[in-house]
């Protein structure tokens, strides 16, 4: 810093501003992977299976192999010549997974087979062609089943199909590998009340409306290879392929154009593995898109995890200790993030509550299913719908109202930074505020007395609330780079990798307001690894937080530099100047001074051409405006929070759950764009209740995927919605100059319990203590009823 | 499959003329022998609704109509619902209103918008809302693609 006031006067952050990436996606101008089309490029369809467990005796490749138009079929016995098993991010031992498995499926919808042709019709035709004989092996889909002494195994190694067992929180030393049991026990010894309940968090499809899809391009001679993928991080994505394939990070350049929605599931796949050696094979463009029956099957799913949940609690509200028996079932294989991302709902059973005691034993568990990965909150939403299913019941035991009980045991402002004995350490919060905010504009008190009324006139209404806290920021280091050009417009390089979040827009407004340039003189790049040097990537909430940060530090350095130089050019010191609308100048003199353009044509001129011009250039001053900067988060995290608050109305008649309102308050920090944040919060809320009320991912005892397509999957849509009712409180994290937390995940954590509640108390008359989700029609209609509808 | 028949189908104001497989889609004749890139594929199965384009001044879902079944007809696509370098009301509402963010369902919505108020020009939000059901937005929770066709419907 060279000035000891305030550089950063808020102008453009904190504002709506429309966004910058909007003009060409509304008129169809954007470019998603299936728009990439190349010269030469062949076609790609994978031959999947049909059943869920079996081993391959053979497979006839013949008729396929004849059709015209057809260049080549591969078996996964003979790409595995080519590629070893994928690369899988976990610290424990994970079987191996192949792109396209040589030897047993496992998961209805692993490929065993891929067909590369001219055509996508015709590749499609061929893989139909394709026969093979897959001798059925036993399935097993319950994890609860598959995890008993004598189950059929579904990988050797690994006895009891147990990917994982992790115990933690407290009395738990991992590093020793020691759990010492005196302080869970002691807390659920001195409790007046325990509530023991089973849940199960339910397995969803991501469903991004765009589906994966790669292009990828070897060039021979040039040895190198270029692809185009629906991701939502370039550079990992690089860094995968070339570590795969042998090619140096330098051979690979990976472009994530437009992508159409991520939520966790668009990272790296088989399938982007196959594709990328295919080309390499052949020397040719080839692409392979997914269609939506392949990515019910085969895009990774998300939750899944059943918990048996003990929370012991003093009859004054107060919450001693929580033990929670977590049962994951991540299908198949691990996928990139799959054994790590049940180990978040271990770090979040504290909530936002001082809970003295918690002890969180997770075991992972193989099933013939799709592998779970990353989805919208991933592993933290789970955690939180357990703490705030059993706050709930907690709440009617003790018959207090669940504002109260939560106001009891919140962590205190003044506790912060507080160790949270689940293992997290929150950054700062201040809860009372968000739930006293949510109690007013939800009008509480009279919520109650309306859903009181309701059910006096026989209708079956229910309010409930759940309060959130999650952790964003994690998932490592980001980079950034800013650069003035020679004209004086700005353009930065970011290593986050949006797909809808609007970084182009968020980021230009931070720079806007830092650098003193108008908006529309900046341009964000992402999501090209030639273009953008290093970067880590969209994930986890993560982007504001390390990549806002790590850019502002860049453009820091710039507005340095430009200040050194202008200085030079004004007779100035460097701490006089004020950046301004495009423009250097004294401060108090805005007449005077230099524009950006200037200033830039001055810097770039090099010391050589500066004195041919007769103009003095700063002593050892090495010419360019260019910047940039890595920057890894603490590591701790930062932790957005909230309350959610909803008004649900079951019909007597045909049991159909309606969400009339719905109340979010949510403590993200920083705004910088609260036109963004709002539609992340909206987004993250339609997901959240869509789990609640709609969706679920369902097998058969075969193993065959029911919700295999969009007529029986069912996705929320407009009319399943009221009109969300907004505010916020403003946390600033301390781990961030901005005070920025995240936001991206939010408003699925918070939302999914929260209708629960909702529904348990508008059922709670007809003797209901819990239900499970999802809560269809029918399971409701049966309740209510039952006993001839009489509560 | 090597039949050909040969359609005519005007397009965005211009007559097309080709010779297809009789089991092209159309979204895929407008694709992949148009170039138009706008209109995407969600879902093979016409609940996404990311395909919608107008059929003669009706909305419909290009996924789930084969090229030869347009034969003759009047299509309008994304690229042509505002003159070039200009923006027809929805879309101008879309942005003012941050109706999208990662743009892919986003065509397709915006063409079931102006379908919506061709035929009632002034919806209620539940008018709205029901209107669009048969398009999938991921990641806007829809409230702001309401607003936007409530912006697009006042602007008229």
């Amino acid at each position: 810093m060279t000035s000891t006031e305030p550089r950063l006067i808020p102008k453009l952050m904190g504002a709506r501003v429309k966004r910058k990436e909007d003009p060409r996606l509304i008129q169809g101008r954007g470019t998603y992977v299936d728009d990439v089309k190349l010269p030469g490029m062949l076609h790609a369809a994978f031959k999947r299976s049909d059943i869920a467990h079996g081993r391959i005796v053979s497979i006839d490749t013949s008729a396929a192999e004849a059709m015209p138009g057809v260049e080549l079929v591969l078996t996964g016995a003979q790409l595995a010549q080519h590629l070893p098993p994928q690369p899988v991010m976990t610290p424990f031992p994970a079987p191996p997974h192949h792109a396209i498995t040589p030897d047993v499926v496992r998961f209805q919808g692993e490929p065993y087979a891929v067909v590369i042709a001219t055509d996508r019709y015709i590749a499609r035709d061929a893989a139909d062609a394709i026969v093979a004989e897959i001798e059925p092996l036993p399935v097993l889909v319950d994890p609860e089943a598959a995890m008993q002494p004598g189950a059929p195994q579904i990988h050797e190694g690994f006895a009891n199909n147990v990917a994982i067992f992790i115990p933690a929180g407290t009395g738990v030393d991992q590093a020793a590998g020691t759990v010492n049991n005196a302080a869970i026990e002691a807390a659920f010894a001195q409790a007046d009340v325990v509530i023991s309940q089973r849940m199960i968090n339910h397995r969803l499809a991501p469903t991004p409306i765009e589906p994966r899809g790669i292009v990828a391009h070897w060039e021979p001679g040039k040895e190198a290879l270029t692809i185009w993928a629906s991701t939502q991080s370039a550079h990992l994505f690089k860094g995968f392929i070339a570590g795969l394939l042998g090619l140096g990070e330098d051979q690979v350049r990976v472009i994530a154009p437009e992508v159409g929605g991520g939520f966790g599931a668009k990272l790296i796949y088989g399938e982007d593995y196959a594709i990328s050696a295919i080309s390499r094979m052949l020397g040719q463009p080839v692409k392979w898109i997914e269609d939506r029956s392949e990515a019910f099957m085969t895009t990774s799913h998300g939750r899944g995890i059943l918990g048996y949940i003990d929370i012991a609690a003093r009859r004054d509200g107060k919450v001693l200790g929580v033990k929670a028996r977590l049962i994951a079932d991540i299908g198949a294989y691990e996928t990139l993030f799959t054994a790590a991302i049940p180990t978040l709902t271990n770090g979040m059973l504290s909530g936002v509550y001082d809970i003295p005691a918690i002890r969180a034993e997770l075991t992972e568990v193989f099933t013939n299913k799709t592998p779970t990965d990353a989805y919208r909150g991933a592993g933290r939403p789970e955690g939180i719908y357990f703490i705030e299913r059993a706050m709930d019941m907690l709440a009617r035991e003790l018959q207090m109202d669940p504002a109260e009980l939560r106001r009891r045991n919140f962590i205190q402002p003044h506790q912060f930074p507080f160790a949270t004995q689940a293992g997290n350490l929150y950054d700062s919060g201040d809860y009372e505020k968000a739930l006293d905010k949510a109690l007013e504009i939800s009008g509480w008190e009279s919520l109650k007395a309306e859903r009181d009324a309701a059910r006096a006139e026989g209708r079956v209404v229910g309010l409930g609330m759940s309060f959130y806290v999650e952790i964003c920021g994690v998932g490592g280091w980001e980079h950034a780079s800013v650069t003035v050009q020679k004209d004086g417009r700005v353009v930065a390089t970011t290593g986050t990798s949006p797909h809808g979040q609007g970084h182009e827009t968020t980021f230009a407004q931070m720079l806007g307001d830092q650098l003193g340039v108008p908006i529309e003189h900046i341009t964000v790049l992402h999501g090209d690894t030639a273009i953008v040097r290093q970067g880590t990537g969209t994930f986890g909430s993560r982007s504001q937080v390390a990549g806002g940060t790590v850019l502002m530090m860049a453009g820091e350095k710039v507005r340095d530099r430009m200040a050194s130089f202008a200085s030079h050019m004004m007779d100035a010191n460097p701490a006089d100047l004020a950046f301004e609308n495009g423009r250097i100048f004294v401060k108090g003199s805005p007449g005077s001074g230099k524009t950006f353009a200037e200033v830039a044509g001055y810097a770039y001129m090099g010391a050589g051409t500066a004195a041919m011009s007769g103009m003095a250039y700063p002593p050892d001053a090495q010419p360019g405006l260019s910047e940039e900067a890595f920057w890894e988060p603490g590591g701790a995290g930062t932790f957005p929070f909230g309350c959610h608050i909803a008004l649900v109305e079951i019909d007597r008649d045909t049991g159909e759950l309606e969400l009339r309102r719905m109340i979010a308050v949510d403590d993200c920090g920083t705004i910088i764009n609260p036109l963004i944040v709002e539609g992340q919060v909206h987004g993250g809320l339609a997901q959240g209740i869509g789990q609640a009320m709609v969706e679920e991912v369902v097998y058969d005892e075969d193993g065959q995927l029911i919700t295999g397509s969009f007529m029986d999957y069912a996705m929320p849509r407009a009319s399943d919605f009221p009109m969300f009712e907004m505010d916020k409180t403003v946390t600033l994290s301390p781990h961030t100059p901005l005070g920025t937390k995240g936001v991206g995940e939010a408003g699925t954590i918070g939302s999914t319990p929260c209708i629960v509640n909702a529904t348990v108390d508008a059922l709670s008359p007809f003797g209901v203590k819990h239900i499970d989700m999802m809560l269809r029609p029918e399971r409701l209609w049966a309740i209510i009823n039952t006993n001839g509808g009489q509560a | 499959m090597s039949t050909r028949v040969p359609v005519t189908i005007t397009v965005n104001g211009k007559v097309r003329t080709a010779e297809v497989e009789p089991r092209l889609l159309l979204v895929h004749f407008l694709r992949e022998n148009l170039g138009l890139t706008g209109t995407h594929v969600g879902c093979d199965t016409s609940q996404c609704g990311a395909c919608t384009i107008m059929v003669d001044g009706q909305s419909a879902k290009s996924c789930t109509i084969f090229a030869v079944q347009a034969d003759g007809c009047n299509l309008q696509t994304i690229e042509g619902l505002a003159p070039e370098g200009g923006l027809h009301a929805m879309q101008e509402g879309f942005w003012e209103e941050h109706g999208l963010q990662c743009g892919y369902c986003t065509p397709g919505m915006i063409m079931s918008g102006v379908d919506l108020l061709n035929e009632n020009p002034n919806p209620s939000e539940a008018e709205i809302r029901k209107g669009i059901d048969g398009n999938f937005c991921r990641c806007t929770g829809y409230q702001h693609i309401v607003k936007a066709i409530q912006y697009a419907a006042k602007k008229g």
